[in-house]
């Protein structure tokens, strides 16, 4: 079963590796991980994929929660999330150049490179969306995929509830010049 | 008023009230050791870097202050892995500073130079590479907050040369922590705690589990006001020794793998479990899928990823053990649980408990009797630093703790050559206690060149080897589940007594019990630190025991006859 974690934390040197480390060390399976900036200063924002039952899913939550650069963590619940992946693909155009480009419209992604034998598709959806545009390439052959990872957001949120959480992300992002290996 | 780098981690130490620091100087350290003169903070040298942990957590276990280590770069620094690691499983407050080469050669594989915090980043609640001056006192201010809050623990700042030498204006007030502030416990909500109670008012077997977390949260009024108001009793962690007194009525005694039988079986009868401030290590409970049954288990801890991490739980209450106690003291309902109370004192009774405290010296010393003997003659009042194996157990079986911070040891990381170190450190955070180290024959060869650092520094401590020419627990392993074959547990020991000479203190050996007592006496009589070496019995094994994976109602028992007799009497 896989659950998604949102994790809020400073963005400073060294974060990434304590949160990955803390996976590891307790033996939580990642499935994918993504990390970038937020609309706050000084503030990243984690999308963690793990697999794994529901108690190890709270567990790990709680683990998170004792990192001193962690300012917040939230685990979405099922079917209320919008997630999503984005893929590059390079794909053989030898069999057949508008069949691919055909798939590419039908699952709305987008050509973002022309080559004489190939092409480069860029797509953006749900995990499930993608699995199946890589299923339908694959027989004309998939020369090289690129895949970001999840990046997730709760659906329906108030704005008072995306407030608070954005209270929560102004507590003091570190005092402290230091780096935080 | 402008300060170099080196001064101000001085002068934040001090305003961090600390007066004692363990460490042991080096290249990349040395700008602070240059600057330490000027301050009036005591310096312990020690002869090890994993021994200055050690002596901090003593000095923390002790005293309940945070303790201080600084160790230069490189091998300095990585010398202190096995003391975090040990600081880290047993929740004890530290702030370790380590020297690092200057941040222009950082990566370079310059000379002494070890990433520390990243090989400190699992064994530390949190650690900092600082290489400038003016980023030193917000690190280290954030590193005792962050030591101490919450569940206390060990925090590493890694400090460059360069950051040391250069120079910057210390704003107290401005570098002051709030990160640690992030995650504070919340408290348990109104619902959980009516159900806990709920549950206390209506349980007829319930048993208290005691642990460390009483002592961190200062919390024993509140556990002892529970257990007597609701007749509860309760048993305790090994690092829940003394944080509740033994000789309490209600006090069942140790838990787990070398636990009493009584213990353990009132654990696996319970129909509620309070678990206060403990883990539930794999050493306290035996085969979890048959861990108390029977009983609904309520488990306070202020570390929500504890709970039900290994057993599940009724009702989790998150927080701090003494705030939630506090709450719930008012709706709790006197009980009676004498039937409870009595059935346990049965199995207490006929259950072949082991004694073997009145046996006639018949020549042979066992540790239990040691352990006895010393127990009365310091009227249990001493603070004892045990390292690991058999004596440790024989320690927690036959020295009876009523005072808090009274037993220190090393529980969840076991780690051998702790003792002596952290005796040195508990008796320089508590000068007017009666420190002793027991120590097993292993375990004190692997630390023992701190007796020149006792010497040096004039610390008084009382040093008990139990020497039975094994590493004993291991071959007590190799006896019961490797069919005997003892690879590599005998051990030979150099002459203590003459040991002790060599490093001009008062040694002496006893091989009787008869001449237990006036050997103690003298020790405690030396003003300087004493030896002691016990040549017991060197086959014998702690019983009861649960095998590792065992139920914990399983219990291997001494085997009959045996020279050592089980009996039920009570403890004298």
């Amino acid at each position: 079963m896989s659950h998604v974690l949102v994790i809020y934390t400073d963005d400073e040197p060294g974060v990434l590796t304590r949160v990955a480390m803390l996976f590891r060390r307790r033996g939580f399976n990642i499935h994918s991980l993504t990390v970038g900036p937020t609309e706050r200063v000084h503030v990243s924002r984690m999308t963690v994929v793990v697999d794994t039952d529901e108690a190890t899913a709270r567990r790990a939550v709680e683990h998170l929660r004792k990192l001193v650069n962690v300012l917040e963590v939230q685990q979405l619940g099922h079917g209320r999330n919008v997630v999503r992946d984005l893929a590059l693909l390079r794909v053989s155009t030898r069999q057949g150049r508008s069949e691919v480009l055909q798939l590419v419209q039908v699952f709305r992604a987008n050509v973002v490179d022309i080559a004489d034998d190939s092409v480069v598709i860029e797509c953006t959806g749900s995990l499930g969306k993608i699995e199946a545009l890589v299923d339908s390439l694959r027989p004309f052959g998939i020369l090289e995929l690129g895949r970001t990872g999840a990046v997730a957001m709760a659906r329906g949120l108030r704005s008072e509830d995306s407030n608070r959480l954005a209270a929560v992300a102004t507590v003091a992002p570190g005092s402290s010049g230091a780096m935080s290996v | 008023m402008d300060r170099t780098g080196a001064q101000i981690i001085w002068e934040c130490l001090l305003r961090e009230g600390v007066e004692t620091v363990f460490g042991y100087p080096g290249g990349a350290i040395l700008p602070t050791y240059d600057a330490m003169t000027e301050y009036p903070i005591r310096h312990v040298l020690v002869r090890h870097e994993q021994s200055a942990v050690h002596m901090a957590d003593g000095f923390a276990r002790a005293s309940g202050r945070t303790g201080v280590v600084v160790a230069t770069s490189g091998p300095g620094a990585t010398n202190l892995v096995t003391g975090l690691a040990t600081a880290m499983l047993d929740s004890i407050p530290l702030v370790a500073i380590t020297g690092q080469v200057g941040s222009g050669l950082l990566g370079t594989d310059a000379f002494q130079e070890v990433d520390i915090t990243g090989i400190t980043l699992p064994i530390t609640k949190h650690n900092y590479l600082v290489t400038r001056a003016q980023d030193i006192a917000p690190a280290i201010r954030e590193a005792f907050a962050v030591a101490s809050s919450g569940r206390p623990g060990p925090v590493l700042v890694d400090i460059t040369k360069d950051a040391q030498q250069g120079r910057a204006t210390l704003d107290w007030e401005g570098a002051a922590p709030t990160r640690h502030l992030r995650h504070i416990p919340p408290s348990p909500s109104q619902v959980d705690l009516d159900r806990a109670l709920a549950m206390i008012n209506a349980a007829q077997r319930p048993v208290i589990l005691a642990g460390h977390g009483i002592q961190l949260s200062g919390a024993r009024a509140e556990v002892l006001a529970l257990a007597e108001l609701a007749q509860i009793p309760f048993a305790e962690t090994l690092l829940g020794l003394g944080a509740v007194p033994a000789s309490h009525v209600l006090s069942l005694g140790m838990m787990g793998m070398h636990g009493e039988s009584w213990v353990n079986q009132a654990i696996q009868e319970a129909d509620l479990l309070i678990a206060l401030g403990m883990r539930f290590d794999d050493r306290v409970t035996g085969r979890l899928k048959e861990y108390a049954p029977n009983a609904l288990k309520i488990h306070v801890d202020i570390d929500a990823s504890e709970i039900n991490k290994l057993v599940p739980v009724d009702v989790p209450l998150g927080g701090d053990l003494k705030q939630v106690l506090q709450a719930m003291l008012p709706s709790v309902k006197a009980a009676d649980h004498t039937p409870w109370l009595e059935r346990i004192r049965s199995w207490r009774g006929d259950s072949a408990v082991r004694d073997i405290k009145n046996l006639p010296d018949d020549g042979h010393l066992y540790a239990a009797h040691v352990m006895h003997d010393l127990w009365k003659i310091t009227k249990g009042e001493a603070v004892v630093v045990t390292d690991v194996g058999q004596h440790q157990m024989w320690e927690a079986q036959y020295y009876h703790h009523d005072g808090e911070r009274s037993l220190i040891t090393s529980g969840g990381a076991g780690t051998m050559g702790f003792a002596l170190p952290a005796a040195i450190g508990a008796k320089l955070a508590r000068p007017e206690a009666e420190v002793w180290v027991v120590a097993g024959d292993g375990g004190f060869q692997m630390t023992f060149a701190e007796l020149m650092t006792a010497v040096q520094e004039g610390v008084k401590v009382n040093i008990a080897i139990i020497n039975n020419g094994y590493l004993g627990m291991v071959r007590q392993w190799q006896a019961l589940f490797y069919e005997g074959r003892y690879a590599a547990t005998p051990i030979l020991s150099p002459d203590f007594v003459k040991l002790a000479g060599a490093f001009g203190i008062h040694g002496e050996r006893v091989e009787k019990r008869s001449d237990l007592e006036a050997a103690v006496a003298r020790a405690r009589q030396q003003p300087g630190t004493a030896l002691i070496e016990f040549k017991v019995e060197q086959e014998d094994s702690v019983y009861p025991m649960v095998a590792a994976g065992a139920a914990l109602h399983d219990m291997i028992r001494r085997p009959s006859p045996s020279p050592i007799a089980e009996t039920g009497a009570d403890p004298v």
